[in-house]
């Protein structure tokens, strides 16, 4: 009898939940991720390759393990939890500043924070406000209608980390082609290929400040002409730590501005807010920071035992942080599913926490606000082009946003 | 209420959290650590310090409540 209740309790029970999904609505979690969202803070989840891994979706229990020492970041470790086949691409290298610990990350991150600062990030302002200008004045001269991913979401943050770290953006064409396929290709192979070009062409690129006389204004002309030189930085390392710039400074950014746009069309109300009081734009990029959590699944390796909200991670296990889910844990946050420019500071984890919370989350700030400032104060006929549900977003195994975003004026 | 703000500066990695959450008390010096603005060291308890304490992803601020 007893087996019998068992064997019928455990039918219902549903298998641990895939991890990741393809999200239904591009600014919502996936609608299978909702057996996690029943207030355990974390739960066992499968893989591609049916690897069970632990996944976080509680925000207290959250900022607990990001800042814990005892999970690592270095994707060596054979127990690193691969949340997609594409991931296992350069797997065996030494990953700067993200694939990193303490002490070496912390050396690394010092040697960057003084570029990421809010002060810096406040002074480029204006920079960053003739680049987000120039190129709608382009859109709008050649539209409507436009792709708001091609004509602004991803050329406002690429030609702004290009002009940061001093890459020529004569070259975005090849660098977002590589980082498209890093991020998004097809095969773990095809992945590892565009690495490899964008790790020879980055080369390239220190070998030839290298040889300059002075140093450029870019953050890689200063690591040249300083870190490396005074033997502080290797090559290996400074190539990794420029590429790891450059992706993730145009990646993520385009992405917000794209998905961003989407979610704020698809809310009337809460745009008509944002136009009648400009004033709430940082709480407006808080708001959408939060809501859309595109760097979905941060990953962590247990190196010792654990005990957490009465669990135990052991020593090797792997460790998925679910960002859109605990994001939205209603233990923080009043109809975590809506929009709301005016929620009192509740310490979204969209950039991480922990030692390796974004280096750029003060720049991505500034570009966000001046990008979505600026699109809706110049076009207040901004609708989109296509019916909402036919546009594409990104699969759930990279990071969130649109494919593209034909949109009219 | 008077507090007291203490900053590791050893556990700091410049993510300019303080900074954001409370620009009257905390900045960046030019290493990109955190640091008090002069005079705050001993403020008048501004409800933002704490917002800034908490939202320090490693914990490197601490305010402790002092008599007077």
């Amino acid at each position: 009898m007893t087996e019998l209740t068992d064997i019928t309790g455990s039918a219902d029970l549903p298998g641990p939940v895939a991890f990741p999904q393809d999200r239904t609505c591009p600014y919502h979690p996936p609608t299978g991720y909702e057996p996690l969202r029943d207030g355990r803070p974390l739960s066992r989840v499968t893989l591609y390759d049916g690897r069970e891994v632990w996944l976080v979706t509680a925000q207290t229990t959250a900022r607990a393990l990001l800042s814990d020492p005892r999970l690592s970041t270095d994707r060596r470790h054979s127990g690193f939890p691969v949340p997609t086949p594409r991931f296992e691409a350069g797997r065996d290298r030494r990953i700067a500043l993200l694939g990193m610990d303490d002490p070496e990350h912390h050396r690394q991150r010092r040697m960057l924070i003084p570029s990421f600062t809010v002060k810096r990030a406040a002074a480029l302002r204006p920079w960053i406000q003739r680049i987000v200008d120039g190129l709608l004045d382009a859109m709008t001269e050649q539209g409507p209608p436009a792709d708001l991913v091609s004509a602004f979401a991803l050329p406002v943050p690429s030609m702004v980390i290009c002009g940061l770290l001093g890459v020529p953006y004569a070259d975005h064409e090849f660098f977002e082609e590589q980082s498209r396929r890093l991020l998004r290709g097809p095969t773990a192979a095809d992945a590892q290929e565009a690495r490899d070009r964008l790790e020879e062409y980055l080369d390239g690129l220190i070998e030839a400040k290298a040889k300059e006389a002075g140093p450029g204004d870019g953050i890689l002309d200063d690591l040249v002409h300083h870190r490396l030189r005074d033997g502080e930085l290797e090559r290996a390392d400074l190539v990794s730590l420029a590429l790891i710039l450059l992706v993730a400074g145009h990646e993520t950014t385009a992405n917000m501005i794209s998905l961003g746009t989407y979610t704020l069309l698809q809310h009337p109300g809460r745009l008509a807010e944002l136009r009648a009081d400009p004033a709430l734009l940082p709480a407006v990029v808080e708001e959408l920071l939060r809501m859309l959590s595109i760097a979905e699944g941060l990953q962590r390796v247990a190196l010792a035992d654990i005990e957490i909200a009465g669990a135990t991670i052991r020593a090797g296990e792997g460790v998925l942080f679910a960002t859109s889910v605990i994001n939205r844990d209603t233990a923080v946050y009043d109809g975590p599913d809506g929009v709301d420019f005016h929620r009192p500071d509740r310490h979204h984890v969209a950039f991480g926490f922990g030692i390796h919370q974004c280096l750029g989350q003060n720049l991505a700030r500034a570009e966000l606000e001046i990008a979505l400032g600026a699109l809706f104060t110049r076009l207040p006929g901004l609708r989109l082009a296509a019916p909402a549900e036919d546009i594409p977003f990104k699969p759930g195994d990279t990071i969130q946003g649109m494919l593209e975003l034909p949109v009219t004026w | 209420m008077h507090i007291e703000i203490d900053i590791d500066t050893d556990v700091c990695i410049g993510a300019g959290q303080c900074a954001l959450a409370a620009p009257g008390v905390f900045t960046q010096d030019d290493d990109g650590y955190s640091m008090l603005l002069p005079g705050s060291e001993n403020g008048v308890a501004d409800p933002m310090v704490r917002q800034a304490a908490r939202s320090c992803p490693v914990s490197a601020i601490t305010v402790r409540d002092t008599a007077g």
